[in-house]
């Protein structure tokens, strides 16, 4: 095991060497609350760490309901935390001007930690430990690579340096900044891109000098100007979020020689902080007249989506990313790839967020990630809604119908790179017939419309059409595709003419992925995911199948296009296109049929899979891509009257019609961290065939009933103290017992909201959470936490609230 | 007092410098701007003067309008005004230079009266021509010491010291005068936030120093002028290593008897 | 480059009330490679006793001047002295040390007589010579960036004006050497050029200094307090020199500015210099270059001083420096 740094150890010029080196241990995202958290822990554990404390202010009315939100997020996380009157905040920071902020967020275990050392402290252990071999002020050159013909990849086979080559079986690229460029050697992608963070060292002021120490006073956070105050000794650091977006090439970052100060420590442009100094001299008067002694434009990693890039690059097998990790999550990210390339799958946590292979191949471009970086860099320490949509970039990816929705008024989501539906305005007409209403409170209003409320009711009454185009579609062709998708699935893969719904799991047995295998032919198996596992998904393939060239696998998410047509009235309108027998007897729940549509006029060749999302009966169709607008206007044509047809958002396909069902979604519901029997998947019996994970799956079902089960909840009250009714946005909200306890099971998996909505046809907001096997007998009564108030909910069970018997899908 | 503190705006650059394609100029993409080390001492110096004996201090760059940030910089650490001699960027020769300091100089003088002290840093950190101050001074008139690591003003007298092989020099010149700074003369302060903020609230003068350069007044002959920017060879011995830790005492003891400095 | 017939240098004399700064002689060591005919200048009374240590370095004549004005140094009178004597003698190139002094005084010369002067030159190249430059031109090398580049740079016709670098080249007597022959220079001084004569000075105590000193122990950031120094004090009075630092050393408070080698600080030119804890910035790098040996203590096989450094020890100096001293004291006692 060799580790190379172009820089001098222990300070090789990247961003840790400039960082300010505290952490905040919460935030809203799961992955990146825990493992901050669990990197703070290991810190501490090599004494490398300080508990500072650290308070975020609030100086607007939507900040200090921010910090209730967070509030809710420290009591998930288990994060001791506190709310504080401005006068409280004084009294921890008597420096603070209590009169221009509204309260604070006080975290106690907000900790300062020492990262160089302790990448000293790892490095040396890997010595010791596995004789580790280190050679700093060692340059990479070149990362060589060779043609695996089976998958269509590249496969790494050396690092060429500028003091020689070395062959290797795997390499880890951790190049901060550079990343990117070190990725590109090889041909693969780390999708970052170095932006300017500013920092300002004012002092030296007495009130810190004379505490003798590197800290004492707790961090301050300014949430609302974007910035931070941070001790260091006699001087306090200021740092900010707030200035223009500043980005750069890694290959226009200065050398450690050519650098004034280090590679990353860029010249500061004063002009760009000036609004900061003087929102920090209101906060804090006394750092206006202290002296600004280093102030850089210090360069961090910012990816398109804020999020990290772990785990194996998808263009080269065994090259692997560790990239795009800040201090505060550096320890917990370094053991998630250890782990990833060790086992298979990270172990101590589910890391779906962070993997490197979520991105499609528009989101790696260059054009892609700065745009992106540049869109949410100020949203660092910004009031981020959960469903909140992207300004820039959008229309990368569109379906065959994105026209006629635009003219239909469709609101689009963005998913990834494709954009969806989320509810049409011309359907403005059904909220109104249904009688719903906008929400109370802004946040439970925003990025929300009462139409999707109509919709789902008529696609329950009538019938609705959803695009579902953001299929991704990955065919498995060969001799072997077959025994090949067998070994991916847990389930049996099915008949020709059938499709099996089945769980991908990892070598431990959780989730990597939950979606349907469609069976095509003898040698042909038809992969169906989603739009946000797409990418993870194929790359999970590509790693898996055969070398010896007996499968092979081809991406037709843009080749083929999928409606999905439900609802009571789908049958008879389906009918009007065909004459294949549409009962249960002639197309089956679970089976693909290939039929003629007559399009009007047009002959569309189409494969109807019978399946339900939703809850109510009907199919999706899957077509060729061009024949897309023919079958929609044949619907549409035929469609309104007397069926009721109207093309339906995927607000109803993932969310409401899906919780009222209890169906569970991968990335919330379906993580590593849960297997089948948690989740309620599992079958009677498992299949002979061998199957990743099966071992793993074998072993928790000899343990028989499993601790913790995935239940569907509904809240019993939503009125909040000032008497409004609130809507739970599915925000990893604990669910509480009736003492406002927490709830852990052994494994200290917390029990929250892993998806939250309104069941319009229940009349009630539906929460998905995992509770332990005695809270989730139906009818217990528990508590949920939203914004920092408590609400009544009670346990329906492991399936949904709505057609518990499927009545409607029999139908 | 009235006091003059003239600076140039220079990149700060690392340990490698680039230089541009043509070859003629240092390659400033990445790079940070400041005043020569010398000069942030003359500049604290002058603040130094001024909170001492009262009066204000003024100082003045020639360079492009990009310029204007070394003068905030030195407003924002206690300097009263500021003017520019604004050109379009390209390096000017030290007699150009120093022709252009002196007009604009006496304009000042004969506006706002006479600056009791003129100060320059001991050289620019970048062409290190060790000249444009002494030009100036020759040129006004006026006594002129360079390498200054001591200066108080009593009585009309400037008290320069310096450092010379055989220990402290001092002089003592009347004023007006003009001084060249040496670094270690004062720990210079760093500006405060608030007096950035003043900083950007100051109007920067602009004097044209086309006038004094051109014409009649340029002059016959000025110089050097640059072909062409390159690094130094390096230095290509072979490091000997004489071992790791202090077990290596003893083969760093025999070198020292080899050298014959033992 | 081969020296020019039919040309002049006429070479300032640096002294200290009759003690010559050392690098004259680099000077007049490359004012021979500009011209066969090398003339010198010695400004005061106190001077004239330097003569002789001219001849062997080739100077032809010396100009000798002496007025009230110039018992002691002062930039303005010297300035004025050389100005006089090139309208007097129209020499082709005067040439200096580039030291505080030489520096000073050509730059009062030139501004006088309104000509260019470049500092610091490592090398000249005259027109009609081997080296290229057009007419009566010059091309020069000088230094920039205090060492860190190197600048090609042409001079316009007529009289150059120019100063050497500092220990661009070894001082060397020449293979014949000159008369030396002392010629009375006489010029009339205005009295107020008094007025920037030094006036008083506080000797040095006697001992060594950083710019003298034959063994400087240096320190960088990796020493890591003031109280660190001990050792290193320990290690130079051991071998009767000196310790010095680099300019994060002085950023940080732990020494004073007049031990700062480098680029701003001074420039050293020792039999050795110890370089511990020092990572080798240019800026220091262009103050201890000159140094005969470098031995770099460092923890870092790959810092800058260290493949720069003649011997380089790997290892913590705070174990190195006091084993060296320790060393040095049992062979002694041996």
């Amino acid at each position: 095991m060799v580790l190379l740094d172009k820089g001098p150890l222990p300070n090789p010029g990247g961003s840790t060497g400039h960082a300010s080196n505290f952490i905040f241990p919460v935030d809203h995202n799961k992955e990146m609350a825990l493992l901050g958290v669990q990197s703070a822990d290991q810190y501490r554990e090599l004494d490398r760490s300080v508990d500072a404390g650290g308070i975020e202010v609030a100086r607007t009315p939507e900040r200090m309901d921010e910090l209730q939100r967070r509030m809710t997020s420290a009591t998930a996380w288990g994060v001791e935390a506190h709310l504080l009157t401005p006068a409280e905040v004084h009294e921890l920071v008597p420096f603070v001007n209590p009169d221009v902020i509204l309260g604070g967020f006080y975290c106690p275990s907000v900790s300062v930690v020492d990262s160089l050392d302790t990448g000293t402290l790892f490095r040396n252990e890997a010595i010791e430990t596995a004789g580790l071999q280190v050679f700093p002020n060692t340059e990479v050159l070149d990362i060589e690579t060779t043609d695996e013909p089976a998958t269509g990849l590249q496969r790494v086979t050396a690092v060429v340096t500028d003091k020689g080559r070395i062959e290797a079986e795997h390499v880890v690229i951790a190049c901060g900044v550079w990343s990117n460029r070190i990725a590109n050697m090889a041909g693969a992608t780390i999708p970052l891109v170095p932006a300017v963070h500013q920092m300002a060292d004012v002092g030296p002021i007495d009130v810190l000098a004379q505490t003798n120490n590197e800290i004492a006073y707790p961090i301050v956070r300014d949430m609302d100007t974007f910035c931070y105050e941070r001790q260091s000794s006699g001087s306090m650091e200021v740092g900010s979020y707030a200035h223009r977006p500043i980005l750069h090439h890694p290959d226009s970052i200065p050398s450690n020689d050519e650098a004034a100060l280090s590679p990353t420590e860029m010249p500061f442009t004063p002009d760009d902080f000036d609004p900061q100094m003087e929102q920090a001299i209101e906060l804090m008067d006394m750092l206006g007249d202290a002296e600004i002694k280093y102030a850089i434009n210090g360069l961090l990693s910012l990816t398109p989506d804020a999020m990290p890039c772990l785990g194996e690059t998808v263009e080269v097998r065994n090259l692997w990313s560790a990239a795009a990790v800040w201090v505060k999550e550096g320890p917990g990210m370094a053991q998630v790839v250890a782990e990833w390339m060790t086992f298979g799958s990270p172990r101590v946590i589910d890391a779906h967020g962070a993997d490197i292979a979520r991105f499609y191949p528009e989101e790696r471009s260059d054009e892609h990630i700065w745009a992106r970086a540049a869109e949410h860099f100020n949203k660092t320490y910004g009031i981020v809604h959960p469903a909140e949509q992207w300004e820039t970039r959008r229309e990368l990816t569109v379906s065959p119908y994105f026209s006629r929705q635009q003219d239909l008024g469709a609101f689009f989501f963005q998913a990834r790179t494709w954009e969806r539906p989320q509810w049409y305005a011309s359907n403005a007409d059904l909220a109104e017939r249904y009688g719903v209403t906008e929400r109370e409170v802004e946040w439970d209003n925003r990025w929300w419309s009462p139409i999707t409320v109509g919709e789902h009711l008529n696609l329950r009454e009538h019938c609705g059409m959803v695009d579902l185009s953001a299929f991704q579609l990955f065919e498995l062709t060969g001799p072997g595709a077959v025994e090949f998708a067998d070994h991916l699935s847990v389930n049996k893969i099915g008949p020709v003419g059938r499709a099996t719904y089945t769980p991908w799991l990892t070598p431990d047995g959780g989730f990597h992925s939950d979606l349907t295998m469609h069976r095509l032919a003898d040698d042909t198996v038809m992969v169906v995911t989603g739009v946000f596992d797409g990418g993870r998904d194929l790359h999970w393939i590509r790693k898996h199948m055969p070398r010896d060239g007996s499968v092979t696998v081809t991406d037709r998410s843009r080749e083929i296009s999928t409606l999905g047509l439900w609802g009571p009235n789908a049958p008879a309108l389906l009918a009007t296109l065909t004459d294949h027998d549409l009962t249960q007897e002639g197309s089956p729940y679970g089976s693909i049929v290939d039929v003629m549509l007559d399009c009007g006029g047009t002959d569309v060749a189409a494969k109807l899979f019978r399946i339900s999302y939703v809850g109510d009966t009907g199919w999706e169709i899957y077509v060729d891509w061009d024949d897309g607008p023919a079958l929609w206007d044949a619907l549409m044509a035929n469609g309104r009257d007397p069926f009721g047809l109207r093309p339906t958002g995927a607000g109803v396909y993932s969310t409401s019609g899906r919780i009222e069902k209890g169906y569970r979604l991968q990335g919330a519901e379906l993580e590593s961290e849960y297997d089948p029997l948690e989740a309620g998947l599992a079958r009677p019996r498992v299949k002979a065939a061998d199957f990743i994970g099966k071992e793993a799956y074998l072993r928790a079902r000899e343990q028989g009933e499993p601790e913790v089960l995935m239940c569907t909840l509904t809240v019993e009250d939503a009125t909040d103290s000032r008497g409004r009714t609130r809507w739970l946005q599915g925000g990893n909200e604990p669910i509480l017992t009736l003492d406002g306890a927490t709830i852990h099971d052994s494994h200290g998996r917390v029990s929250r909201v892993t998806t939250a909505g309104y069941g319009p046809s229940v009349g009630k907001q539906i929460l998905m959470a995992y509770l332990p096997r005695a809270l989730a007998e139906p009818g217990t009564d528990l508590r949920v936490m939203y914004m920092n108030e408590t609400f009544p909910v009670k346990v329906v069970g492991t399936g949904g609230p709505f057609d518990p018997d499927d009545t409607r899908l029999k139908s | 007092m009235r006091i003059l503190v003239c600076v140039k705006r220079v990149p700060a650059p690392g340990s490698k410098i680039n230089i541009t394609a043509d070859g003629t100029a240092v390659d400033t993409t990445n790079l940070g701007f400041t005043v020569s080390p010398h000069e942030e001492c003359a500049v604290e110096a002058a603040v130094q003067l001024i909170e001492g004996h009262g009066g204000d201090a003024t100082v003045l760059t020639l360079g492009a309008v990009e310029a204007g940030e070394q003068l905030r910089y030195a407003v924002s650490v206690g300097i009263q005004r500021a003017v520019l001699l604004p050109t379009a960027g390209e390096e000017w020769d030290p007699q150009r230079t120093a022709r252009a300091i002196t007009s604009a100089i006496r304009q000042m003088e004969s506006a706002d009266g006479p600056f009791d002290a003129i100060l320059f840093g001991n050289e620019s950190a970048d062409s290190g021509g060790f000249q444009v101050g002494i030009r100036v001074a020759h040129a006004l008139g006026r006594p002129m010491v360079n390498g200054a690591k001591g200066l108080s003003i009593d009585d009309g007298i400037a008290r320069v010291q310096r450092e010379a092989d055989a220990g402290r020099e001092t002089y003592e010149l009347p004023l007006p005068a003009v001084i060249g700074v040496k670094e270690g003369i004062n720990l210079p302060r760093y500006p405060t936030m608030r007096g950035r903020l003043a900083s950007k609230k100051v109007e920067v003068a602009s004097i044209d120093p086309a006038d004094a350069t051109s014409g009649p007044m340029a002059g016959a002959v000025t110089g050097p002028t640059t072909i062409a920017l390159r690094p130094p060879p390096e230095r290509t011995s072979e490091t000997v290593i004489l071992g790791t830790g202090p077990d290596a005492a003893v083969a760093v003891v025999d070198v020292l008897d080899e050298i014959g400095v033992l | 480059m081969a020296p020019v017939a039919n040309r002049t240098v006429l070479a300032v004399v640096e002294h200290d009330r009759g003690t010559v700064a050392p690098t004259t002689f680099e000077a007049l060591t490359v004012a021979r490679t500009v011209s066969d005919r090398v003339d010198a200048l010695t400004i005061g009374a106190t001077a004239d006793a330097i003569a002789g240590d001219l001849a062997a370095y080739g100077v032809a004549s010396v100009h000798q001047v002496h007025d009230d004005v110039l018992t002691d140094y002062g930039p303005e009178a010297w300035g004025e002295v050389v100005a006089h004597a090139v309208r007097a003698l129209a020499p082709d190139v005067v040439m200096a040390s580039g030291t505080d002094r030489g520096n000073e005084v050509l730059a009062q010369a030139a501004a006088r007589l309104d000509l260019p002067f470049a500092a610091n030159c490592t090398e000249l190249r005259t027109g009609g010579g081997d080296g290229g430059g057009d007419g009566d031109g010059v091309e020069v090398t000088r230094i920039r960036w205090g060492g860190s580049l190197l600048e090609d740079a042409t001079l316009p016709g007529g009289i150059t004006i120019v100063t050497i670098a500092p220990h661009a080249v070894e001082a060397g007597p020449a293979a014949t050497p000159g008369a030396a022959e002392p010629v009375p220079f006489t010029v009339r001084l205005d009295r107020s050029l008094g007025r920037s004569v030094v006036r008083g000075r506080v000797e040095r105590e006697a001992g060594v200094t950083l710019a003298t000193a034959p063994v400087v122990v240096g320190g960088g950031r990796g020493v890591g307090s003031a109280e660190a120094f001990a050792p290193l004090e320990e290690l130079a009075a051991e071998l009767g020199g000196v310790v010095g630092c680099s300019r994060a050393v002085t950023n940080n408070g732990w020494r004073n500015h007049a031990d700062q080698v480098g680029q701003t600080g001074t420039r050293i030119a020792p039999e050795v210099y110890f370089a511990c804890g020092i990572s080798g910035a240019i800026q220091h790098w262009v103050g201890a270059m000159a140094s005969k040996h470098i031995i770099a203590v460092n923890t870092d096989r790959q810092a800058n001083i260290v493949t720069r450094a003649g011997y380089a020890v790997i290892g913590d100096l705070h174990e190195v420096v006091p084993a060296i001293t320790a060393e040095i004291r049992r062979r002694r006692r041996d």
